[in-house]
């Protein structure tokens, strides 16, 4: 098997006396996109940062391309690293060409060379015709773009992301996915974080859910629903009855799965394997919807409901 | 392309004077504009009536004004850039976020900035420059060099700048540092009247100044004076500088890698 590209092990990090992240271990294999997911305030960027040499670790065992993270190796590390990270960080005095000719020169990267890849990332990033415009004219995913045309201005090895496509519409959000799957088919490892389930089980190969610090479960998309959620749900639509409420609930509980009461819904997560003909039938009457298992409702069942800020 | 410390400080510089390219015209004017209308209006307007003949030779007032003129407008330029343009740069913008997720790291991140402010502190000393030879006020070749003394007062107002900007949490910081010790220094260190005329005990305070050791050193090569006093101002602007370009590296390093 070929050597990891990260590698963490016992990694923990305290900000005073609060601990962030409290023993988290993970590997990222050549050439597979590797998830962290996790509410807010679950640790996933300060991973991130511990790992592209922006946090030093606390406690641990962290490589990147087989090197420890240290100052020491910093430089040899980040030369191989392309980060888009989540705050645009653009330069909003240059133009988008110059953004990325001048974050070339910082790889050494200049000349002809810098050109070409300037050209070519542009053209990837769908942003040729904006070469001259300055930063603050761009959209919100002209930017994005941007700054993931940026990260790859090194020709990465590995390429982390942290939180890709958040607030960007549908169509932007898109055009980054095809991207990011066209990069993985060219054998670029990645990382990634987001909030977005549906992006985690587009992209992701395998992926860890993070809460309070703490790894809590981690898999491929599919073995992760399977295993926490099942292959079927069913939300039944109750209002706020809660006497209708009651009883959708005692119709659902012995159709054999997890159910739950969420606001104005009952939903029924039905035991992995189990036929879900019967649990219709039973629920024939009811204003019900009839969905498959998702990433989100596992992320749910994990994280629980409560709001995090 | 060139590599290690230097070439790495000269790319950050370099990204600096790309998007200074933009806005030159109204920075230069501001830059320029005012050493050079202090040293007409002070030199010329005020120094009529004043009697006194402080730089000797009988060249009057605006002679002894113009290399103090010169070392202030240097600091003045270098240290608005270090404190609201590196600021920007180190917070709102996150260029220094930026630039660190590439092989270059902090020490060369500041050297760049710090490089970048000098530069314009050089612009504005050599812009009083020609202004002064122009009006006669250079007496001695030993003026060549001032382009060079407004680098190096450049990089020490530079380096304390950005000390100043790494402990700042907002712009409204940078009014203490520039009333409290620019404000001071431009008063109290020997631009417009000779340090001899203060008691003994506001001189040594005045010698506790860099810039009293910058308008000196100016002096000095504007009038070819240059002796073993010469060397011990250029030690301390020195010293200075590598004190606060140390500092500078600890402080904005803590607040980027946490």
């Amino acid at each position: 098997m070929e050597a990891a590209i990260v590698e963490a092990v016992g990694l923990r990090k305290s900000y005073g006396k609060h601990e962030v992240v409290c023993g988290v271990d993970f590997t990222v294999r050549p050439r597979e996109c590797f998830g962290l997911l996790g509410p807010n305030g679950a640790g996933k960027t300060t991973t991130i940062r511990m790992l592209t040499c922006f946090s030093p670790l606390d406690a641990g065992r962290l490589t990147v391309f087989g090197l420890p993270v240290n100052a020491a190796n910093a430089r040899a590390i980040k030369s191989r690293l392309g980060l888009a990270p989540q705050e645009e960080n653009l330069d909003p005095d240059l133009t988008v060409a110059m953004n990325l000719l001048i974050y070339a020169s910082y790889f050494g990267i200049g000349g002809a060379e810098a050109r070409t890849r300037v050209a070519e990332l542009l053209a990837f990033a769908e942003l040729q015709d904006k070469a001259d415009d300055r930063i603050p004219t761009l959209s919100g995913g002209m930017k994005r773009r941007l700054i993931l045309a940026r990260a790859l201005i090194n020709r990465p090895s590995l390429l982390v992301l942290d939180e890709p496509t958040t607030g960007l519409d549908p169509q932007a959000r898109h055009l980054v996915w095809k991207r990011l799957r066209e990069l993985k088919r060219s054998g670029v490892a990645m990382l990634l974080t987001t909030h977005y389930m549906e992006e985690a089980a587009q992209l992701c190969d395998r992926l860890v859910v993070m809460d309070h610090g703490r790894i809590i479960a981690e898999g491929t998309p599919a073995a992760l629903i399977a295993e926490h959620v099942g292959r079927d749900v069913i939300e039944v639509a109750t209002g706020d009855d809660p006497a209708a409420r009651a009883r959708v609930e005692a119709l659902c509980r012995p159709l054999g799965g997890r159910v739950e009461a969420v606001g104005d819904h009952v939903i029924l997560y039905l035991d992995g394997g189990r036929d879900p003909r019967d649990a219709l039938a039973a629920l024939a009457a009811e204003p019900f919807v009839h969905r498959r298992a998702t990433l989100e409702d596992v992320f749910l069942t994990l994280t629980g409901r409560e709001l995090r800020d | 392309m060139t590599t290690g410390f230097l070439g790495d400080a000269l790319r950050v510089w370099r990204r600096d004077m790309e998007s200074w390219r933009k806005y030159y015209k109204a920075s230069l004017v501001g830059a320029l504009g005012e050493p050079i209308l202090s040293l007409l209006a002070i030199g010329y307007g005020l120094g009529r009536f004043v009697d006194i003949d402080p730089g000797g030779a009988g060249l009057g007032y605006a002679h002894f004004l113009a290399p103090g003129i010169l070392a202030s407008a240097a600091m003045n330029a270098a240290s608005f850039e270090a404190t609201f343009g590196s600021y920007t740069r180190m917070t709102e913008q996150k260029t220094y976020d930026a630039i660190l997720a590439t092989p270059i790291g902090i020490r060369e991140i500041v050297a760049g900035d710090a490089l970048w402010a000098a530069s314009k502190a050089t612009l504005s000393g050599i812009a009083v420059l020609l202004v002064a030879v122009g009006a006669g006020l250079v007496t001695s070749w030993w003026a060549v060099v001032l382009p060079a003394v407004a680098l190096l007062i450049g990089l020490v107002f530079a380096t304390m700048g950005l000390v100043v900007s790494s402990r700042a949490h907002a712009y409204d910081f940078f009014t203490y540092y520039f009333t409290l010790v620019i404000s001071v220094m431009y008063f109290f260190s020997g631009i417009f009247f000779p340090l001899a005329s203060l008691p003994a005990w506001a001189r040594a305070a005045a010698w506790c100044l860099p810039l009293t050791h910058a308008v000196a050193l100016s002096r000095a090569c504007a009038a070819g004076t240059i002796d073993a006093a010469a060397v011990v101002h250029l030690g301390v602007l020195i010293a200075v500088l590598l004190a606060s370009y140390a500092l500078a590296v600890r402080w904005v390093g803590r607040r980027l890698i946490a």
